[in-house]
């Protein structure tokens, strides 16, 4: 590939860096989402600790997929767009319908 | 509040933040997305705090174990809702050329968790004994 070809890399590397940020941010849902699993088999299987399960993997899964997505979408342009605000509240949902999640789990 | 009111609608409203004033350099939003994700974290944490309160510490009475994981998980929901806002706030800023907001929210969070801190430091203690 010749120079003219190779988009212009930012020296400070970020979008790497924002990379690295989503995935950080994946292992930090993923650790919640395992105490969620935990805490909601703990003391024997109930529907509602299944029901409750089910919602924090889906969650999780939902969070998977938008930091793919973003990711993807920092690693195919050399100039990758802004984050969009429903990027943004779709993350920050999926975490406190999580902690909804951990509330109701922790006073039942 | 009526501030964070209209913030919420634009969290909804892309279209809108795009039209106010001119694109700031790609690096400087990718910073503040950067910001973001940090607080992202810090909230995620404090939710898996919640969880780590109620499921190991069994021994404690129920009163304390609910209302500690509750203020954990309270304080998690409120951590990401402000980083969503904290971050469209600077994101309008950039875009208008203004300065960026000057905010509370982190010594407020680092008084409360110093608070639930030491609560935690109590509780075994009184815990231990009794």
């Amino acid at each position: 590939m010749s120079e003219a070809a190779r988009p212009v890399r930012d020296p400070g590397l970020q979008p790497e860096r924002t990379r690295l940020a989503w995935r950080r941010t994946t292992l930090a849902s993923t650790v919640a989402a395992v105490l969620a699993v935990k805490a909601a088999l703990h003391g024997g299987v109930s529907v509602s600790g299944i029901l409750a399960c089910a919602l924090c993997c889906g969650l999780w899964l939902a969070f998977l997929l938008l930091a793919h997505r973003r990711i993807h979408a920092l690693s195919a342009a050399a100039i990758p767009a802004a984050l969009s605000p429903r990027h943004a509240t779709a993350a920050v949902l999926c975490a406190v319908a999580t902690a909804v999640c951990a509330a109701a789990l922790v006073v039942v | 509040m009526i501030e964070f009111v209209r913030n919420v609608r634009l969290w909804f409203a892309p279209e809108q933040v795009r039209e106010e004033g001119r694109t700031p350099d790609y690096r400087f939003s990718l910073a503040n997305e950067r910001t973001f994700l940090a607080w992202l974290r810090t909230a995620l944490a404090l939710i898996g705090g919640g969880f780590a309160v109620d499921q190991f510490l069994p021994d404690l009475r129920w009163g304390w174990r609910v209302g500690l994981a509750l203020a954990l998980l309270a304080a998690g929901v409120l951590c990401s809702l402000r980083a969503v806002n904290h971050w469209m706030r600077c994101e309008r800023a950039m875009r208008r050329g203004e300065d960026l907001p000057a905010s509370r929210f982190p010594a407020l969070l680092g008084v409360l968790v110093a608070v639930v801190a030491l609560a935690m430091a109590v509780v075994v203690l009184v815990g231990w004994e009794g």
